[in-house]
């Protein structure tokens, strides 16, 4: 996309005519409005962008996007967006999807794609409940969640989607939530420039079946204390004058500190671009929850060959090597036999 | 050969069915196969069965390892691997044991007799060695010591004596290549050629190959060589090919004649995967191939693709056509073009992965949720997998609609000389995307309908992203006819249900009427099949003729919808027989559809019917 821009757009042409319906006061309405925000900002043309969703309350946001779209079948999109990325590495793909979508039903498709590094963003709006189906637990859900499925309370572990992502060697991992529509554009920003799949966790509310899932890191009066933001090369500091900090060590791991106990020099300083994703990954483990400080930011953010452009490659050196494709020649290409 | 002198003139046969038998590790289906090559270089017509364990390596020795290659040849043209072999190659006591009921009183047996020993027999549930006790007193036996004699002749060359052993089947291919007068030197090319690497696994082949050869010549074991002349057919230049090579070079035709770039996403299954091998071969056609995640990521990514402009293609068996079902549903709400493969296999669920049936036409036709119509082409035989592979495509891109295309394990694996085609003669099936709007609002503002249908073939138009003004938004929720808007109506979705089933049926009209061979004006019994099984069909129902009796026959490539005239052809005849690999799935819809009281004769052994076997059928049909 880096032709030249013949004309600037604005937010208003990256939405469609499509009445939005999502319920009132739902956290989807601001992450779309963020995004239809960011798009004029990053010079694209709507006719090279495709959103690509599941099924899900989340995936019914290609709909509302001025661009090409489509919505798929549940879990699926990462899977046909790599299709459509590897076919049209012109077009500029999004995912779109729910922590139900993406971690359960296509949990499968999310990790091969981020394994593959398919020039992908995707983003999984994380509200820890199946909100379309009307209330059950999700993949996301804290253990003992008491759902319409699971009156006695759910007894199964959550997963931790970044952990999860860093895990399936996706090269950039981020987080970000609904509630900072600035932090949201900045880390979309990067996560839409990084080269190969981008995995985004946005922690949404949902305001009908689990309202208020994430005030306790989220809302403004606590999100000083409760949000650790992540920068890379500076130290891991949060809280009002930054007086908490992260620290690494070999017995303990990444654990939480007075920054005036250990002196600021024992702040790790946080870097995005190492190449081992365990320091990233034990980041990801400070929280287990939203209801302690819960890291936020760019986790993880490597340079790795995109596998459409391998995969172009290998057209290319094919192409090469032997000229273009000649069906004449296939088709005499094993011994043969004139009969007069 | 030209050292035959006259006494010893190879006698002259019209055909030879042969059977080479061996453990899985022997090399059996590659000993099939180069005989096979040889025999179609040399111009014979010929059919092929290969027969092979689901296990990569069972125990050896045992029964359940056993590996066979059918090959029939012959001067005149044939259409199935034969009925009974008149040859068995048997390496060893297992072989002999599972192969044996196949041969008919008077055929020739030739066993390795180094095989022979007490722990080979005891594995193969024999109590006494059948080379003594009598047992093959029908058969002539000829017992070679294939392992001894492969060891003694590549002992010079150094090779460990392990290493040697494992030679033995071209000993074998040597011994029966001197017995039909095949020429050499194809084998020969070819094992250079393929241990071009490994000179002394070359040096090791060709001694194995020509001290076979020799043995026959000179051992007076054997009293004759036997020769099979070229068969007439039209002139052209021919090959020999396997229905998987074959379809997938119809698709990578499929892409040129379409003038599109081709994307496969499969995931590897029994008896499907060599189509993705072939197809990863050949990128400088620009043909793009994922090894997907699982099934449903390779017809998903194969639709994705279809959404940016190309020809999505994904590749399977009967058990990943049900997972991708519901994927091929969003496609039939979509409307988009998209070629979907079923190499058909012994099923329920695992069931017989490496044997053929037919038993996956109602799956293909019904095996979706929802009112989802979709057009299904089957192969009838392995050449005839390119044409199908083009002709899927080519109804996939004109009506914007998924395409099940059936093949099965029978076509996959099996061979037969195909004249080809001259890539001119084949047909242009491209068609173009949409590049403008198509509709004008209340305002009068231009806008592109992405559900505005083309008048004829009820088709909406393929603009694909990347293209200014057309930007859309597709998906499986029910939309309205024209503007594509998500759309609950009632009434609405009732007339896209009429509209998706009349798109498919509507291509009747773009398909050629089904053809009748045989006694078209006064046929007793009309004989309507589908798929592989028009070989043996076509040998029974001319068996049947030839017995004075009348008998037409129809072969459909279309099995949604049918031929426009396949009614009135059923109608014609006093009786009607479908013979299929399943329980009577297409007598089932040409029942439902025509109420004429088809009959059926069926099978399920995970084998293809014989021409005896149909033979039979139909004369009992006739009454005779």
């Amino acid at each position: 996309m880096s032709d030249v821009i013949e004309r600037s757009t604005t937010a208003k042409d990256w939405s469609s005519d499509q009445e939005v319906r999502w319920c009132p006061g739902c956290g989807d309405y601001s992450i779309l409005k963020a995004v239809q925000m960011l798009m004029p900002e990053l010079g694209g043309r709507t006719e090279n962008t495709v959103f690509i969703s599941g099924i899900g309350c989340a995936a019914r946001f290609p709909y509302y996007m001025a661009t090409y779209g489509m919505h798929s079948i549940h879990g699926r999109a990462p899977a046909v967006a790599t299709g459509l990325a590897m076919a049209r590495d012109d077009l500029d793909v999004w995912v779109v999807g729910g922590d139900g979508d993406m971690l359960s039903i296509g949990g499968n498709h999310l990790i091969h794609a981020l394994r593959r590094n398919i020039n992908l963003t995707i983003l999984m709006f994380n509200n820890q409940i199946y909100g379309l189906t009307k209330g059950q637990y999700s993949p996301t859900s804290e253990v003992g969640k008491v759902t319409k499925s699971t009156p006695f309370g759910s007894l199964d572990q959550p997963f931790n989607p970044v952990s999860v992502a860093l895990g399936a060697e996706a090269t950039f991992v981020a987080r970000t939530h609904d509630m900072d529509r600035q932090h949201m554009m900045e880390t979309l920003r990067r996560a839409r420039e990084h080269r190969g799949a981008s995995f985004v966790e946005i922690f949404q509310n949902c305001n009908v079946f689990n309202d208020g899932a994430y005030e306790g890191i989220t809302s403004r009066s606590v999100r000083e204390e409760m949000l650790i933001p992540l920068e890379h090369g500076q130290p891991v500091r949060f809280g009002a004058d930054g007086h908490r900090g992260v620290v690494v060590d070999a017995q303990h791991g990444a654990r939480l500190v007075e920054v005036a106990d250990v002196g600021e020099d024992a702040i790790l300083v946080h870097d995005e671009r190492r190449e081992d994703p365990g320091m990233a990954f034990m980041l990801s483990r400070l929280s287990t929850g939203p209801h302690e400080p819960t890291p936020i930011g760019v986790f993880r953010s490597v340079e790795r060959a995109e596998y459409g452009e391998l995969s172009n490659a290998q057209l290319a050196q094919a192409q090469e090597r032997s000229g273009a494709g000649d069906l004449h020649a296939l088709l005499h290409s094993r011994p043969t036999w004139t009969v007069d | 050969m030209a050292d035959l002198d006259q006494t010893d003139a190879p006698i002259e046969l019209d055909r030879v069915i042969i059977r080479f038998a061996g453990d899985s590790g022997d090399g059996m289906q590659l000993t099939g196969d180069r005989f096979t090559s040889a025999s179609a270089v040399f111009g014979n017509d010929l059919a092929t069965l290969p027969e092979f364990p689901a296990e990569i390596r069972a125990p050896a020795g045992t029964l359940a390892g056993v590996s066979a290659f059918q090959v029939h040849i012959s001067d005149h043209e044939i259409t199935t691997p034969g009925d009974a072999p008149n040859v068995l190659v048997a390496m060893n006591p297992a072989a002999l044991r599972s192969e044996l009921h196949l041969m008919a009183d008077g055929s020739t047996i030739i066993v390795n007799t180094d095989a022979f020993d007490e722990r080979n027999l005891t594995k193969a549930g024999y109590d006494a060695s059948p080379l003594t006790d009598g047992s093959l007193a029908r058969h002539t036996v000829y017992e070679v010591p294939m392992t001894s004699l492969t060891k003694d002749a590549v002992a010079p060359l150094g090779v460990k004596p392990r290493d040697a052993e494992r030679s033995k089947n071209f000993f074998a291919l040597g011994l029966i290549s001197w017995m039909y007068t095949r020429p050499s030197e194809p084998t020969l090319a070819w094992i250079d050629e393929k241990f071009g690497s490994k000179p002394q696994v070359a040096a090791a082949n060709r001694a194995a190959f020509t001290t076979g050869h020799a043995f026959g010549e000179t051992a007076e074991l054997f009293e004759h060589a036997y020769s099979i002349r070229p068969a007439t057919v039209p002139a052209g230049t021919y090959t020999n090919i396997t229905g998987n090579t074959a379809l997938a070079w119809g698709l990578v035709a499929a892409g040129q004649l379409a003038k599109l770039p081709v994307f496969l996403g499969s995931y590897p299954i029994t008896p499907a995967s060599d189509i993705l091998h072939e197809l990863s071969k050949h990128k400088s056609f620009g043909i793009r191939t994922l090894q997907a995640e699982d099934e449903i990521a390779g017809i998903g990514s194969a639709l994705g693709a279809a959404f940016g402009g190309h020809l999505g293609v994904t590749t399977t068996s009967g058990p990943g056509i049900a997972l991708k079902s519901e994927t091929m549903g969003l496609a039939v709400s979509l409307e988009l073009p998209l070629v979907i493969i079923d190499v058909q296999r012994g099923g329920p669920s695992t069931g017989l992965p490496t044997k053929t049936e037919q038993a996956d036409l109602l799956q293909a036709m019904y095996g979706r949720h929802g009112e989802c119509p979709m057009p299904i082409v089957a192969a009838y035989t392995p050449a005839n997998c390119f044409d199908a592979a083009i002709e899927a495509a080519r109804i996939a891109l004109k009506f914007r609609t998924p395409v099940l295309l059936l093949s099965d394990g029978y076509l996959a694996n099996g061979s037969e000389p195909w004249r080809l085609p001259e890539v001119s003669d084949l047909p242009d099936i491209s068609v173009a995307f949409a590049t403008e709007a198509n509709h004008v609002d209340a305002e009068g503002n231009e806008e592109f309908w992405p559900y505005l249908r083309d008048p004829q073939t009820l088709a909406r138009p393929w603009a694909v992203p990347g293209t200014p003004g057309l930007e859309h938004r597709i998906g499986g929720i029910e939309k309205q006819d024209g503007s594509g808007n998500i759309s609950y109506d009632p009434a609405n979705h009732e007339h896209m249900v009429h509209l998706r089933a009349e798109k498919v049926a509507g291509i009747a009209t773009d398909i050629p009427p089904v053809e009748v061979h045989g006694d078209v004006d006064d046929a007793e019994l009309l004989v309507v099949g589908w798929g592989s099984t028009w070989g043996a069909i076509d040998g029974a129902a001319n068996r049947c003729r030839a017995r004075g009796h009348k008998v037409a026959y129809a072969h459909l490539v279309h099995l949604n919808p049918f031929p426009s005239n396949l009614g009135e052809v059923l109608r014609r005849y006093p009786r009607v027989v479908v013979p299929e690999l399943n329980l009577g799935q297409l007598s089932r819809l040409i029942r439902a559809e025509y109420l004429v009281d088809a009959h059926t004769v069926t099978k399920v052994q995970g084998l293809p019917f014989t021409a005896g076997e149909l033979e039979a059928a139909f004369l009992k049909e006739l009454g005779a």
